[in-house]
């Protein structure tokens, strides 16, 4: 066991001191800035149209309106619950001074995790993930490291472990530095801001029976969860192709091809509905928390779990099976 | 154990790849304390063999044991009286000479930090060693990959081609060197190599190995003090010379390299033969008798495979 984690520690260090890790946190503390300004001025323009800067009398409005549509007798019963949830929220904007179209460091991580978990975070995983193993055969480092005393398989378990921690790191970073980073425009404040959730699907409709509010913080740590879900199943496949391709380059370029495929498959052909059982078209779990619309029929949050659950250890399996049978030729 | 078992054994060693033999039928011993030279022209199956004796290829047939564990069955006790260095002293070249041997140091698990320290002194490179391996020269590196070798005090050292890339310096150090090891420590030493002249000044024994197959397995200086004198001729024009001297019924083995001409012929029958050329009108430049070498005995054996 301490010699399982000399070997962790081994993997770590490799991919640490290769400065891959280094180039993800630069190119995010080059972009997340960027997000931030697009935010803000985002926000600027939307005030602009809005044509008052009087955000607060905005929202009595928009209360009154709602609470006149709860009074009348058209609005079917279903919808009424909602509909008081949405009070709620715009109730609670009032009363704790927050413009819900500038509400904080916290809301923006929170958007930010939602909108890059498809595609954004992908990419700065298989930045990681491609070059785990497949560096170690262009180096021709894999000569010594499998001719040492240690079994092939843990050698491998070490380099997914290795990964993994690495993949939460990532995470984690990206989620300080877009808090420190945005703060500094909209404030800090905004963990207990209450927000909607529990929106399910059934066919065409949107169920709002479950639909609840619950803390920020209790949100952004459940679209954590999910993003690194996400992350690790999208490692997983990466890491199984680094063991097959013998070349980084070319193990993310397979990598990047069938992200962007499956990001691109979801948006041209939802009619096909086979494309659900891809691994990643199922990547926007967080969908399922905003109530964001789901465009394939027959998705939901198991499904893409089990899914993603299902190609990462079919990877898994593949990547250890030719990891330890496979000779080491030139 | 005692000291004539060996520490290295392979027996009826076989690898097939896509249908092809590249490796047929190889069987020899290393024994401790002796420095065994693998010997034969590039392509003939020496990496692949070397591989197979430190688990990177599975062999297709036969077996490797190492200081009695065989090496398919009881991986890990044998290759932990390994150190090898596979071809080029790869090492990660983003840590430093330390960094490096430390990570193998954690692989083997039970080195203590004095090794390490006391590898780097025995290899010399105290120096250098806290800085990053891509600023090495193909020395140190070469210097390093003996350290991490020897770290884990192997019983059998396997070294692939060890003097690539050095200078003529750094070959005859690297030779003292593995001799000291050898003969100190006790230390096994397999040593492959196309580069004949080496192989004759560091090894005890040698296999020579051609398309696969070994040809010879045999001590050097018996290898080489063999029967016959070799006769080095120089002569115009070359190709009648030699043809002429095939059909004397005395000389064994004629053979022509670039403008000399080599031939095995008893001692006493020079003088004839030189009558006999001269009779014939060809003109005798340069006579020059000399030892076997054992290039000559690989020529002989692979009969003009090309030697790169």
């Amino acid at each position: 066991m301490r010699n399982f984690m000399g070997l962790i520690y081994n993997e770590l260090l490799k991919v640490i001191r290769k400065r891959r890790i280094l180039v993800i946190f630069l190119i995010l503390l080059v972009l997340i800035p960027v997000f931030t300004y697009a935010q803000y001025r985002n926000l600027k323009t939307t005030t602009e149209q809005m044509g008052t800067s009087d955000w607060r009398a905005h929202l009595q409005q928009q209360i009154i309106d709602a609470q006149n549509r709860l009074a009348s007798n058209r609005v079917p019963e279903e919808w009424k619950e909602f509909m008081r949830l949405r009070i709620q929220v715009q109730q609670y904007y009032l009363d704790h001074d927050i413009n819900p179209t500038a509400p904080g460091a916290p809301t923006f991580v929170r958007k930010f995790i939602e909108e890059s978990i498809s595609l954004f975070l992908p990419l700065l995983v298989v930045v990681v993930a491609s070059d785990i193993v497949s560096s170690e055969y262009s180096q021709g480092t894999i000569k010594l490291l499998l001719s040492r005393p240690v079994r092939r398989w843990k050698i491998l378990l070490s380099k997914y472990a290795a990964l993994l921690l690495a993949i939460s790191l990532i995470l984690l970073i990206t989620g300080i530095l877009a808090y420190l980073v945005s703060g500094v425009v909209f404030g800090y404040g905004g963990w207990n801001m209450p927000v909607l959730t529990g929106f399910q699907m059934k066919g065409e409709h949107l169920i709002t029976d479950y639909v609840h509010l619950i803390p920020q913080w209790k949100y952004i740590l459940m679209a954590l969860g999910l993003a690194w879900f996400t992350c690790t199943a999208v490692a997983t496949l990466s890491f199984m192709v680094s063991v097959l391709v013998r070349s980084t380059a070319a193990s993310m370029g397979i990598m990047l091809a069938a992200l962007i495929a499956g990001s691109l498959l979801v948006q041209l052909a939802p009619t096909w509905t086979s494309i659900k059982y891809l691994a990643f078209t199922n990547l926007q779990l967080t969908n399922y928390l905003s109530g964001a619309p789901i465009l394939i029929e027959g998705m939901s949050l198991p499904f893409s779990l089990t899914v993603l659950s299902l190609w990462s250890a079919a990877g898994l399996i593949i990547a250890f099976t030719a990891f330890i049978r496979r000779d080491v030729l030139a | 154990m005692t000291q004539c078992d060996p520490v290295l054994s392979v027996r009826n060693l076989c690898k097939r790849i896509d249908g092809r033999e590249i490796v047929k039928d190889i069987q020899f011993d290393v024994f401790p304390g002796e420095i065994f030279g693998f010997l034969g022209p590039n392509g003939a199956g020496k990496t692949t063999t070397i591989r197979m004796l430190v688990g990177l290829i599975r062999p297709t047939a036969g077996s490797v044991h190492i200081a009695g564990h065989n090496l398919q069955k009881d991986f890990l006790k044998a290759i932990r009286q390994v150190g090898c260095i596979v071809e080029n002293p790869e090492m990660y070249s983003f840590l430093t000479g330390r960094e490096n041997l430390e990570h193998f140091a954690r692989m083997a698990g039970d080195i203590p930090p004095s090794r390490i320290d006391e590898v780097i002194r025995l290899v010399e490179l105290e120096n250098r060693i806290d800085d990053k391996v891509k600023t090495y020269s193909l020395g140190m590196r070469q210097r390093l990959g003996i350290a991490q070798a020897l770290l884990g005090r192997p019983k059998l050292l396997i070294l692939d081609e060890p003097t690539n890339g050095l200078d003529p310096a750094g070959i005859r150090e690297l030779r003292d060197f593995i001799r000291t090891l050898a003969r100190d420590e006790g230390i096994g030493v397999f040593i492959s190599s196309h580069i004949l002249h080496e192989v004759q000044l560091m090894c005890d024994r040698v296999a020579i190995i051609s398309q696969g197959q070994l040809l010879r397995t045999d001590r050097v200086d018996r290898l080489i003090d063999g029967d016959a004198l070799v006769v080095e001729w120089r002569m115009e024009p070359p190709a009648r010379g030699a043809e002429l001297l095939k059909t004397l019924p005395y000389v064994t083995h004629v053979e022509r390299r670039d403008h000399r001409i080599l031939s095995q012929l008893p001692e006493e029958r020079i003088g004839e033969t030189v009558r006999t050329l001269v009779d014939a009108g060809i003109l005798v430049t340069g006579i020059h008798r000399r030892g076997k070498t054992l290039e000559d005995i690989f020529l002989q054996l692979t009969e003009g495979d090309p030697i790169a």
